[in-house]
């Protein structure tokens, strides 16, 4: 019970990542009808928004002390943040607090990028095939991950989880278990509940606000929106920008879990595409069903009874997934009757 | 009885048949005469090039790029710059300060990128494009097995970097490779006393093995030591070189029995695993009413700084460390810290010697023919270079020296104060019949490139 409970979580905190990444693919196709093969690219520019926030703030004043030497015989030098000399505790706790911190940082820049990718280039592949649309989509992914390459360099850049945050929750003891019988980091569980609360903060925009209104209707029918005298077309590079946001914070806060590089939208960017074709291309509660579906798949399949029975499933186990969805049910789970069907 | 009678023309005849004889004599009785045949000849090609072959990107890449910094040094020292270094406490030493031979050494560098087929296809770069005359560098023993293959095909002399693999040396073990650093068995050796002591002799261990030779050989290495104590092993589970999440890897652990986890990581790996399983509440936990402990068996001092706070308490091994107070790793720390502004790590320390060793081998040899190289090196006693009185064992060209014992120090005074030594396994603890491990050599004659 104890190893299907600790796996369960696994899966919901992986499966929190790939439903983020999926549901900004998911916003952008069902929008503007885009196949964004750049997405992983902006989860990773999230990333970095958290790795630059961070050098930011531990910029240090180096001073020399004279009365201490270092293991080579010279004078030791002694190295504080900048930050603690003008904000004092408070200095300290945003450098041990970087992260989440960073968000303050990714949002709004994350959300020009967005605009700016969509005013400068994708729109100009709107009325283009899906072909057209990856292909370009896929060389920018590329383009922008050797500006990253080139700015940061090539090795991964770990980011700490504040230091209050790096212990485990016991959350058997929460069940009614002996205590440390089944216990959970809890960082992951913060990104677990962050995920929760983004995706449930973009549904409520799109919901509850007279913006995610015009934008659902646009989805469903842009002509006849277009008609009514609304710009669909300014509240759609919008919904682009919200995207990257979405993209780029899922990237800032899993940052703790693992150091990025500039690779690493690729590596979550094919999953996530599988999650998107597995929820329904376009489908918003499909992309956020199959991500959390294919994470707890994915991680029961890591167990190792599992691996004993097939070897090497736990690395497969989406793609069989993926395969039998499109075979069954071509639309996918919650996917528009229509919509990459025939 | 005849009488032996000279006259001045049989004087003369002798003479001149002599001296015909002397010109007509083949070149290979003279010394050196040897030069064209064999790869890249300094004395043919006028520049000694030496290839710093290491891991610039990848899993590996920290240790790869301190490796290099220390083999930049050790090329300013053979060439006469800078405090000397090691040169100033190698005994015996043959090296004179001016180059190798009278030569000044140059270099090329290649990444590796953590990557066996990279690495072989950069040291094929080193050997066929920039004329080295010896190729060194590694973090990982694929790596390492790999190019010590190639250098053999190409009768070029590799002084491998860091290899921890016993195929290295074992199976895998060539004429033409050289490994200073030391393996997977002696670290087992070395550390099991140590684990007895802190953690008992009744404890269940849960391996998480790095999926490579390396890998595998420390897994295996260190099981037969623990067993031996008495330890029960309850599984070992292989993990890809290069994972970064290794959750789906930690949560089995949890309910699996065992007391204890031992990962077989290095580098990246085991800076995203140790920090994680701390994270998972591994150590917070009482197993088999016992507390839950976490062991590395080799780590490293950027490893150590990497992991941050879960390193404090962990116990593994190491070839050497900064703070040993012997005159060759005092010399060593001050020339490196003055150059770059940290201790070396154990990387840097291992490529400084290898390259240092090479260029003393050739002096001794008079020669760059690698035959008589590989002779200087085989059955080589030294001291002086932080390790202790230390042999280039000839049967299969390990270097056998004292093994550290390390401990994540729970109380550092600087930031570089992350390990503390707690033990020392002395060269006769660590050495063992080169019979258990199998493998050739092959043969001394080089090949052409």
């Amino acid at each position: 019970m104890n190893a299907f409970l600790a796996q369960l979580l696994n899966g919901l905190d992986k499966g929190g990542a790939y439903a983020l990444i999926a549901l900004g693919l998911t916003l952008v196709f069902g929008t503007l009808g885009v196949v964004n093969f750049a997405h992983g690219a902006l989860f990773m520019l999230g990333c970095f928004m958290a790795v630059t926030f961070r050098y930011l703030i531990t910029i240090e004043k180096v001073t020399t002390d004279p009365t201490q030497l270092s293991p080579w015989g010279q004078p030791l030098e002694v190295r504080a943040p900048i930050v603690q000399d003008w904000l004092g505790d408070f200095g300290l706790f945003l450098v041990d607090y970087s992260v989440p911190f960073s968000i303050l940082l990714t949002i709004p820049v994350m959300l020009a990028i967005g605009i700016g990718m969509e005013r400068g280039l994708i729109k100009h592949f709107y009325k283009r095939t899906h072909a057209e649309q990856i292909l370009v989509t896929f060389g920018l992914a590329i383009v922008i991950g050797e500006i990253v390459k080139s700015i940061y360099g090539p090795n991964p850049w770990p980011q700490p989880i504040p230091s209050d945050l790096r212990s485990a929750a016991d959350i058997g003891r929460w069940l009614g278990m002996e205590p440390n019988t089944l216990t959970y980091p809890w960082w992951r569980m913060i990104y677990l509940m962050f995920s929760l609360g983004v995706i449930a903060a973009v549904f409520a925009f799109l919901r509850f606000t007279t913006f995610g209104m015009v934008v659902r209707a646009g989805m469903a029918d842009r002509e006849a929106v277009g008609l009514l005298g609304i710009n669909i077309d300014k509240r759609f590079t919008v919904v682009f920008g919200l995207a990257a946001v979405v993209a780029g914070v899922a990237g800032a806060m899993y940052t703790p879990l693992l150091p990025p590089n500039y690779q690493i939208g690729m590596d979550f960017l094919v999953l996530s595409f599988v999650v998107v074709v597995v929820g329904g291309m376009g489908s918003l509660p499909g992309a956020v069903l199959a991500g959390f579906l294919l994470g707890i798949l994915q991680s029961f399949a890591s167990m190792t009874e599992v691996k004993s029975l097939i070897p090497g499933i736990d690395q497969v186990i989406i793609y069989l997934v993926a395969v039998v969805i499109l075979l069954v049910r071509p639309r996918g789970l919650m996917g528009r009757r229509g919509v990459m069907e025939g | 009885m005849s009488k032996l009678i000279i006259n001045r023309r049989g004087l003369l005849r002798t003479m001149g048949a002599g001296a015909a004889a002397t010109l007509a004599s083949p070149m290979f009785f003279t010394r050196g005469a040897w030069a064209q045949n064999f790869c890249n000849d300094p004395t043919a090609s006028g520049k000694i090039v030496f290839g710093f072959n290491v891991p610039q990107t990848g899993s590996y890449a920290e240790e790869g790029l301190d490796q290099l910094k220390g083999y930049e040094l050790a090329v300013k020292h053979i060439n006469g710059e800078g405090d000397g270094g090691l040169l100033n406490t190698l005994k015996p030493l043959s090296l004179k300060g001016n180059g190798v031979l009278g030569q000044k050494v140059a270099f090329v560098s290649g990444d590796t990128q953590t990557n066996t087929d990279a690495a072989r296809d950069g040291a094929r770069r080193m050997i066929e494009r920039d004329g080295a005359i010896m190729v060194t560098g590694s973090v990982t023993s694929g790596e390492a097995i790999a190019v010590q293959s190639l250098c053999q095909e190409r009768g070029v002399i590799y002084m491998a970097g860091l290899t921890h693999s016993n195929d290295t040396t074992g199976k895998d073990k060539r004429r033409y490779g050289f490994r200073h650093f030391f393996n997977a068995y002696q670290s087992g050796v070395a550390i099991a006393p140590h684990l007895a002591e802190a953690y008992g002799r009744d404890r269940r261990a849960y391996h998480l093995t790095a999926d490579y030779t390396w890998g595998w050989t420390q897994e295996e290495s260190i099981k037969n030591a623990t067993e031996a104590l008495g330890w029960e092993t309850v599984a070992t589970v292989r993990t890809p070189l290069g994972l970064g999440d290794y959750s789906q890897y930690l949560t089995p652990v949890l309910n699996s029995g065992a007391d204890v986890l031992i990962l077989n990581h290095y580098g990246h790996d085991m800076v995203n695993s140790l920090p994680q399983a701390v994270q998972f509440g591994l150590r917070d936990r009482q197993a088999n009413g016992k507390n839950f402990e976490i062991v590395v068996p080799m780590f490293s001092e950027l490893m150590a700084v990497g992991a941050g706070e879960a390193v404090k308490g962990i116990i593994g091994t190491s070839n050497w460390h900064w703070a040993l107070e012997d005159e060759g790793t005092k010399a060593f720390t001050k020339s490196y810290g003055e150059a770059y502004g940290a201790p070396p790590s154990q990387s840097a320390h291992t490529g400084y010697v290898q390259a240092i060793l090479y260029a003393d081998a050739v002096e001794r040899a008079g020669s760059f023919y690698p035959p008589e190289v590989i002779k200087a090196l085989e059955g080589h006693e030294f001291d002086g270079m932080g390790n202790g009185p230390t042999l280039y064992r000839d049967s299969d060209h390990q270097c056998f020296k004292e093994v550290l014992v390390v401990r994540g120090n729970d109380a550092p005074t600087s930031k570089f104060d992350v390990l503390n030594v707690i033990g020392r396994s002395a060269r006769d603890e660590v050495t063992y019949d080169p019979a258990i491990f199998g493998g050739e050599l092959g043969p001394y004659e080089p090949n052409q490139c």
